[in-house]
C-alpha cells in the first residue's frame, strides 16, 4: 500500500501525466507506473490504471477507494454511485457543438425537418443539452472521430470535447456552441469515504492546500 | 430459442438458494430472539396506498391494473406496507409494536447498473419507541444480526436526514434553492454543492458550514465542532451515540453527518450499514414519525432493513479475505 492507505484509479490517457503529478505530491511512489505502459495493477503503489470511462465502475465497486476522472465521463454516467470530492483544475476542455464551417446545417434542418441530426461520444450529455434548449435531434452514437460524421453528410452537426479547438479546425469545423467546460474531478467510494474518512480527507485536505 | 428474464431480475439455483436461505435464517432468528413478531403483507397493493410514502418509496417500478382498473404496485420496501398494517391492524394497540419481515421488494435502477430491480429484504420495524431509546434498539439489533450471518468487520453509519433541510432554513437560504442543494448532496457531488453554496452569497461562517458539515463523519469528535443552527440535531445524534456506548457497539458507529436516504418519509435519524469487504452499502434505515400518520393515528416508528443477497456477498468476500 502507498502513503496515503489508499487505492487509487489512475486514468490512462490524457490525464495521466497530471494524476501521476498528483500522486507524486502526495509521497506516492509512481517511478513503476511511469516505466511500466502495459502492466495495469500496480499493487504496491496501491494503483490501478483504467481508462477514463471506466474510472467510476472501478470506484463505484470498490475495486479502487479513490479515482481520478473526467467531468465530461461523471456527467455521461450519473448512475454510478461515487462521490465526486473535488475539482483538480487540470485537464480542462469544453464540452461543444460544432458544425462544418460556412453553413448553418443544423440550423437548416431545424427549420426545414424539424430536427437536426448530431453525431456524439456522449449521448446523454447531448440529450440533456438539446432538450434543456428546446430542440429536437436526432442522435447518432459514433465511437471515433466524431469530425468525420458532418463532413460526410452523415450528420448536420456533432457535440465533442476540445481542448483546443485545433482537431475541429483542421477538420473544417468551427464551435458554434459551448455546453460546459470540464475539467479532472476527484472520486471515492461511497462505504471508502465513510470506513476511510481520515485518508480520504487528508488527501483532500493536501490537494486543496496545493490548489491554492 | 431464449426465454430471457428482466433486468435486474435473477434466477436463484440451490447451491446459491442453500446459503440465501441460511443468512435468512440467521436474520429472522436474531429478529425472533429480540422479540419480533414476523409478518407478511399482499406482493401487490394500492398504487396510493404506496404513493403515501412519498420520495423514492412512492416510485414504483411495476404497475399494473386489476380486473377493476384499479392501479396495483410492487412495493418498494417493506416499511410503507408495515405502516399500513400498525395503523389498520393495530389500530388500538398503544404499547411499542414490534414487527419483523423477509420480503421481496421492487425498486427503479438505472440500466447497467448491475443493481437488481427485485430484491429480497430482511428487517425489523419498532413501532410506538419514539426518539433515541427506539434508535439505538433497532441499531443493536443489525448490528447483532450482521454477525449473526457471518460478518465481523460490519459498521453502521448513523446520522440525521432532516439536518441539511433545517439548516438551510435556519441560516435563512431562499426556499427555492434548497431543492438543488440537496440534490447535489443526494447525488454524493460535493464539488457542485460548494459551487452553488458559493452562489448564494452567504456570510463566510454560514459559506463554511453549509459545505464543511455534510462531509463530517468519524467518532464522536464530529459532534464537537461548532453547529451553528444544527447545534440541536447534534445534540440528539450525541444522546443516541451516548445509548449506543451503553449497548456496546459505539466502535461499530461512523457520525455521519451527510448522511441522507433518498426515501421520502425519514423525519430524524438515518442509518447505514458497511462491510470493509464490499464497495456498497448493506441496508439502511431511520426513523419514519410522520408515516405511519398518513394511514391513521400517528405513531413514532424506527426501522432498518438489510438486503439478504448483498450480505451474502459480504459473507463470501469476508470468508475469502479471512
Amino acid at each position: 500500500m502507498n502513503a496515503t492507505g489508499l487505492t487509487i484509479a489512475v486514468p490512462r490517457g490524457a490525464l495521466m501525466g497530471g494524476t501521476l503529478d498528483l500522486l507524486d505530491g502526495l509521497g506516492v511512489d509512481t517511478a513503476e507506473v511511469r516505466a511500466n505502459d502495459r502492466k495495469l495493477l500496480f499493487e504496491e503503489a496501491g494503483i490501478v490504471t483504467v481508462r477514463p470511462s471506466d474510472v467510476p465502475t472501478y470506484v463505484e465497486h470498490g475495486a479502487a477507494d479513490i479515482g481520478v476522472t473526467g467531468k465530461d465521463v461523471l456527467l455521461e454516467s450519473p448512475e454510478r454511485e461515487v462521490y465526486e470530492l473535488l475539482d483538480l483544475g487540470y485537464g480542462r476542455c469544453d464540452m461543444v457543438v460544432a458544425r462544418r464551417s460556412g453553413d448553418d446545417a443544423i440550423g437548416e434542418s431545424l427549420r426545414r425537418l424539424g430536427r437536426a441530426r448530431i453525431a456524439t461520444k456522449y449521448t446523454r450529455i447531448a440529450a440533456a443539452h438539446f432538450a434543456a434548449t428546446g430542440r429536437q435531434v436526432e442522435l447518432v452514437a459514433v465511437k471515433g472521430a466524431v469530425e468525420l460524421a458532418p463532413l460526410t453528410g452523415m450528420v448536420d452537426g456533432i457535440v465533442d470535447l476540445t481542448a483546443t479547438g485545433r482537431t475541429l479546425a483542421e477538420n473544417g469545423l468551427e464551435v458554434v456552441e459551448s455546453i460546459v467546460t470540464c475539467t479532472a474531478r476527484l472520486i471515492a467510494n461511497p462505504v471508502a469515504h465513510k470506513l476511510k474518512a481520515a485518508e480520504i480527507d487528508a488527501v483532500v485536505a493536501r490537494l486543496r492546500e496545493e490548489a491554492r | 430459442m431464449i426465454h430471457q428474464i428482466p433486468a435486474g431480475t435473477r434466477d436463484v439455483l440451490p447451491d446459491e438458494m442453500r446459503e440465501l436461505r441460511a443468512i435468512e435464517e440467521r436474520l429472522r432468528s436474531t429478529f425472533a430472539d429480540a422479540g419480533y413478531g414476523e409478518v407478511w403483507t399482499p406482493t401487490v397493493e394500492y398504487e396510493q396506498v404506496l404513493a403515501a410514502g412519498g420520495g423514492e418509496a412512492g416510485a414504483a417500478a411495476f404497475r399494473m391494473f386489476d380486473d377493476q382498473g384499479k392501479v396495483l404496485a410492487l412495493r418498494s420496501d417493506m416499511t410503507v406496507p408495515i405502516a399500513r398494517v400498525a395503523a389498520t391492524r393495530f389500530a388500538g394497540a398503544d404499547g411499542p409494536l414490534r414487527l419483523c419481515y423477509s420480503a421481496h421488494a421492487h425498486r427503479v435502477v438505472g440500466q447497467r447498473t448491475g443493481q437488481q430491480r427485485e430484491f429480497l429484504q430482511s428487517g425489523i420495524e419498532l413501532i410506538g419507541v419514539p426518539g433515541t431509546e427506539g434508535e439505538a434498539e433497532v441499531l443493536g439489533i443489525a448490528v447483532d444480526a450482521l454477525a449473526a450471518a457471518g460478518l465481523a468487520r460490519h459498521r453502521v453509519g448513523v446520522g440525521d436526514g432532516g439536518l441539511y433541510r433545517r439548516l438551510l432554513a435556519a441560516l435563512e437560504v431562499p426556499a427555492q434553492r434548497h431543492r438543488e442543494l440537496l440534490d447535489c448532496l443526494t447525488r454524493r457531488d460535493l464539488v457542485a454543492l460548494e459551487l452553488a453554496v458559493d452562489e448564494l452569497g452567504l456570510a463566510a461562517d454560514a459559506r463554511d458550514l453549509l459545505v464543511e458539515l455534510p462531509q463530517r463523519r468519524g467518532g464522536p469528535e464530529v459532534l464537537d465542532r461548532g453547529a451553528g443552527p444544527a447545534g440541536e440535531a447534534l445534540d440528539r445524534l450525541r444522546d443516541l451515540y451516548g445509548d449506543l456506548e451503553r449497548r456496546g457497539i459505539a466502535e461499530r458507529v461512523i457520525l455521519d453527518l451527510g448522511l441522507v436516504r433518498d426515501l421520502g418519509y425519514y423525519t430524524g435519524a438515518v442509518f447505514e450499514l458497511y462491510d470493509p469487504a464490499v464497495g456498497f452499502a448493506l441496508g439502511g434505515g431511520g426513523r419514519y414519525d410522520e408515516l405511519i400518520g398518513r394511514f391513521g393515528a400517528p405513531r413514532p416508528a424506527c426501522g432498518i432493513a438489510l438486503d439478504v443477497q448483498r450480505v451474502h456477498i459480504a459473507q463470501t468476500a469476508e470468508e475469502q479475505q479471512s
